[in-house]
């Protein structure tokens, strides 16, 4: 039951993203093209996933004092708006704006075996360990020099 | 506009709302892809199992929609490998540094009216929206 309840919603994730569009680069392509030939579509995505999400997350804020098979909600706890949320966010756009990919629709096409794909969640993957080795780096910098 | 699709779509976000709703209301976690990635292949403590699993889901349900419908993966736009590839390490470096994407900024952030993903989210889609912008100016929409 523990493991069954984050396969099925991994499950529906990938069927809403695929029924939704978001499997499609030039559909995602077209959502980000604003200033040209826009296709609003996924903006009706994002919406129907808001409204759902919004009226579970209110109804459990009110009624439940913890999850069904946990002890706590994990919330994330840093509220400070930092430069590395804007330039991480930034870069992640650009990424998505040069291939049409954001990282849910990306693993959910693996399957698909095609090599743009294989392509960019290889270097996803990438990116991700690189990301973990600056942290490495500039903690154990930090730590050399002394002063935290 | 190539076909606009709003029930398609907005049938989709219900199914993605549900998933999120289903990991919040049960597991009592964001259920943000960059993060449940990371977590997958850079395992730490133990929230590897949730992950994991989410994942294999994740893997599984695009399975099953390519089969039925393969057409929902068609790839159609002009891009080398190497956009691909740098795309890949922007994203990957990227959600990571911004602590989430499209997933956990946008659909879980938003709905818990947190600021920093309204800041994310909102920095995320402007530097999507110049991206291709700037794709279609300059390089005539193929890279």
């Amino acid at each position: 039951m523990k493991l069954a309840i984050p396969f099925i919603a991994g499950l529906l994730f990938a069927v809403g993203l695929a029924f939704g569009g978001m499997t499609q680069p030039a559909k995602v392509v077209g959502f980000l093209d604003l200033f040209g030939d826009w296709d609003p579509s996924l903006a009706f995505v994002m919406g129907g996933a808001l409204a759902v999400n919004l009226a579970v997350y209110r109804f459990t804020r009110a009624k439940r004092e913890r999850p069904v098979l946990d002890e706590t909600f994990h919330l994330p706890t840093n509220t400070q708006i930092t430069a590395r949320l804007i330039i991480g966010s930034a870069l992640f756009g650009i990424g998505w704006g040069l291939s049409g990919f954001c990282p849910g629709p990306a693993l959910a096409s693996v399957v698909t075996g095609t090599a743009p794909v294989l392509v960019f969640v290889l270097f996803m993957g990438l990116g991700v360990y690189g990301h973990a080795l600056t942290q490495r780096f500039l903690a154990s910098s930090a730590t050399a020099g002394g002063d935290g | 506009m190539e076909q606009f699709t709003p029930v398609a779509s907005l049938i989709g976000g219900v199914l993605i709302g549900l998933s999120a709703a289903l990991l919040w209301y049960f597991k009592g976690r964001i259920a943000g892809i960059s993060g449940i990635f990371e977590g997958s292949i850079l395992p730490r403590g133990a929230d590897i199992g949730w992950k994991l699993t989410f994942l294999a889901g994740l893997l599984v349900g695009g399975a099953l929609m390519f089969v039925l419908q393969p057409q929902l993966f068609a790839f159609e736009i002009t891009r080398s490998y190497w956009a691909l590839g740098v795309a890949g390490l922007l994203v990957g470096f990227g959600t990571r540094l911004g602590s989430g994407c499209t997933s956990g900024h946008g659909v879980c952030g938003l709905s818990r009216f947190s600021r920093r993903s309204l800041v994310a989210t909102l920095t995320f889609m402007g530097a999507g929206f110049a991206t291709v912008w700037a794709i279609g100016h300059f390089a005539g929409g193929a890279l």
